[in-house]
């Protein structure tokens, strides 16, 4: 009985000491000499591994950015603070950046844009309804309110609202630009989180179809082009602003019928808080 | 079972109910013109046609409207005598909206032809050369032009050419009736397919659910050494190229390559006898034959339509639709498109306009996968269709790569038999184009 637990134990410990060697072994003349400063910026990252910076997960970023081949502040979901962090390990200035934000450039909702004289069966996605006939509104280029943008964002920071149209929480928003690539229809964009003036919409259809198809359409009447002094632009029957020579005074924005170029919260919401502000 | 194994066919398919009795015995009627064509300048696959027409020109039927743009092109020539009202998008079958000629015809009867040509003494380069300048696209529904497919690179040795006879949608009696009607132009236009391709060899291929078309057939060609017609079994898809070729010559098409590389080219009965209109008439491709069928149409009718006529008139002519009607499909029903817009014109390869009921429809709800593995038992290219629709669905594309979600043909075989009725096609079209997109990246790059 005794032998055969001295034996187990001499076994057990024989093999645990020879594995224990070969492991101290390995560690003197295996290792992989890693820059420390990879492991110490990896630590102040989010290290949600959203791949909004372009590289596959918070370590690749901490990898570039240590060696240099992309920038302190190219994570956007850090954003300054994370910059700032990265910049003093490496020790390098961190400059500023704007927050940005996607903006759901598309305000024909279930209310607002014509639908097909056809029901559409089939899965619940944009992507997927855009294939068969391009949905069921009748608009070619608008919202489709599968909400595949909300199903991507990482940070449940979109919801469908009751129109059924994207809305943006920006308090949860990172700015990751992932529900960008998400929308098959290009109507998500990025922008800095403080401009206000935006085209609600890319239809690209002549006036008369897009009076049509939805009532809140620009309807490429060139209206707002035309005093804006090249603040805006009409490409293909869409106004696309300029926001280099953007003068909001300029605009008249009671003129456009449809409301396709407005403020982000509407115009009297935007007033009172400029208004608020500067009574600060 | 000596018997059994004689009937020639591939492995997998379905057999959908056939409603052919609807239309099978109607002679073709010629539709006369409509007040007004719209010609989409993308009516094949390629790139789409340049305009050589404008706004208020005078055309006469067979006029040239559109020329050919690059290598896989197609032109395009007026259905009618008229002027153009306008070029501009607008709504076609297949969902989207396109640049199109709009003209509002006259009654005319002049008309532009190109010179007749002796089927017996042409050659092989002109018969290419006519079918490209005459616009023909193949009429099996992808449209491809036929003249490209007359062309085979150097490389590819062509042994055989198989007419496709088949018509394994159901419905559909276009084929079915030209084989009936148009025999002998039938054989001419295989004929000529054969002489521009250098080959010897001509087989037709038809399901067994039309013995009268494969009697006559077999009749015709009784003199004919080189050109055999094959009887084969019903089945859906008996039709599409890779099933036919396994049935008819017994060779596998390998994933991924044509019929070009196991040395045959497919042809439709339309095409054939679009191409001995083409030489033996002169005719560009200015029609469409069709069937309008369904149990939600007062009328069904084999149709021979000018490109361009907008749905609503067919329909119309057809003696309108039944107050039950629930889906109009451009097609067949297996694989062809939904329509929401009437105005959306017929187009060269229009082969069928459906106009079906609640009860021929299938619009149930879809619950969760059984797990019964009755798609892959059907799916005839052997993938598996649960498991790609899956991953398209949770944009697992790499994994869908790998099981080979590209080789999938979209034919609706595995959907037909879903009993959870889920949109396998819809996810793995998806899945398939977000593929190839990744494909066509990783190519360029």
């Amino acid at each position: 009985m005794e032998t055969t637990i001295i034996i187990a134990i001499l076994t057990m410990g024989g093999l645990g000491f020879i594995f224990a060697g070969g492991l101290a072994f390995a560690d003197k003349k295996l290792r992989v000499e890693e820059n420390p400063l990879i492991a110490k910026v990896n630590d102040v990252l989010p290290g949600a591994n959203c791949g909004a910076c372009g590289r596959a997960g918070c370590y690749d970023f901490a990898v570039n950015v240590v060696e240099g081949t992309i920038g302190v502040n190219g994570c956007p979901v850090g954003g300054d603070e994370t910059a700032r962090e990265i910049a003093e390990i490496l020790g390098v200035e961190a400059g500023s950046t704007t927050k940005m934000v996607p903006r759901i450039l598309c305000r024909g909702g279930s209310s607002e844009a014509v639908t097909k004289m056809a029901d559409y069966f089939g899965p619940l996605s944009c992507a997927a309804m855009d294939l068969v006939a391009g949905g069921d509104k009748l608009c070619y280029y608008g919202c489709l309110g599968g909400g595949d943008c909300v199903k991507a964002c990482p940070f449940d920071a979109m919801i469908m609202n009751d129109d059924n149209i994207p809305e943006v929480i920006e308090e949860l928003c990172t700015g990751c630009g992932i529900c960008v690539s998400a929308c098959p229809r290009d109507i998500i964009e990025m922008h800095p989180i403080d401009r206000q003036v935006f085209v609600f919409c890319k239809n690209l259809d002549d006036p008369k179809r897009a009076k049509e198809v939805c009532s809140v359409a620009c309807i490429g009447c060139g209206i707002c082009a035309r005093k804006s002094d090249g603040g805006i632009e009409m490409v293909d029957n869409l106004a696309v602003i300029n926001y280099d020579l953007l003068d909001e005074s300029k605009i008249p924005f009671d003129k456009c019928r449809t409301h396709a170029i407005g403020y982000l919260n509407g115009r009297e919401k935007h007033l009172e808080e400029v208004e608020a502000e500067e009574g600060n | 079972m000596s018997f059994l194994n004689k009937i020639k066919t591939f492995q997998g398919g379905v057999h959908p109910e056939e409603y052919k009795e609807l239309t099978e015995n109607l002679p073709f009627e010629i539709m006369p013109d409509p007040k007004r064509v719209i010609v989409p300048l993308s009516q094949h696959i390629g790139a789409p046609a340049s305009v050589k027409v404008k706004k208020k020109d005078e055309v006469k039927k067979g006029q040239l409207l559109a020329d050919q743009e690059g290598f896989i092109s197609s032109p395009i020539y007026s259905p009618v005598s008229g002027k153009v009202v306008d070029v501009h998008l607008e709504p076609t079958a297949s969902g989207f909206p396109q640049n199109s000629i709009v003209i509002d015809s006259i009654e005319s009867e002049e008309e532009i032809r190109f010179e007749q040509l002796d089927p017996k003494t042409i050659t092989a380069e002109e018969i290419r050369e006519r079918v490209r300048l005459a616009g023909i696209v193949g009429q099996g529904g992808a449209a491809f032009p036929t003249y490209v497919k007359l062309t085979p690179p150097a490389d590819k040795n062509i042994d055989c050419v198989i007419l496709n006879g088949c018509e394994c949608e159901p419905y559909l009696t276009r084929d079915y009736r030209f084989m009936l009607e148009r025999s002998e132009d039938l054989i001419t236009g295989l004929k000529l397919i054969m002489k521009a391709l250098g080959v010897s060899k001509g087989a037709i291929g038809i399901e067994d659910n039309k013995p009268k078309a494969i009697e006559k057939l077999t009749k015709l060609c009784m003199n004919e050494e080189n050109i055999s017609v094959v009887s084969l079994k019903t089945k859906y898809p008996q039709g599409a190229e890779k099933m036919l070729i396994k049935a008819v010559l017994n060779r596998e098409v390998p994933p991924g390559k044509l019929p070009l590389d196991v040395g045959v080219v497919i042809q439709n009965i339309g095409t054939a006898l679009a191409i001995n209109d083409a030489v033996c008439k002169g005719e560009p491709q200015i029609t469409a034959a069709l069937t309008v069928s369904g149990f939600g149409i007062k009328q069904p009718k084999n149709l021979i339509v000018k490109v361009g006529t907008p749905l609503s008139d067919v329909l119309d002519y057809c003696g309108g639709v039944k107050d039950n009607a629930a889906k109009v499909v451009v097609g067949g029903p297996m694989m062809g498109v939904a329509q929401y817009d009437f105005s959306a014109p017929v187009m060269k390869a229009t082969s069928g306009i459906l106009i079906l009921t609640e009860s021929e429809i299938n619009a149930h709800e879809e619950t969760p996968c059984l797990r019964c593995g009755k798609c892959i038992e059907v799916c005839p290219l052997n993938l598996t269709p649960t498991k790609l629709a899956r991953y398209s669905q949770l944009e697992k594309l790499e994994e869908a790569e790998q099981l080979g979600i590209t080789v999938c043909m979209e034919c609706g075989t595995c959907a037909f038999v879903c009993p959870a009725n889920i949109p396998l096609v819809q996810w793995i079209r998806l899945g398939k184009k977000r593929v190839l997109q990744i494909q066509r990246e990783r190519k360029a790059s």
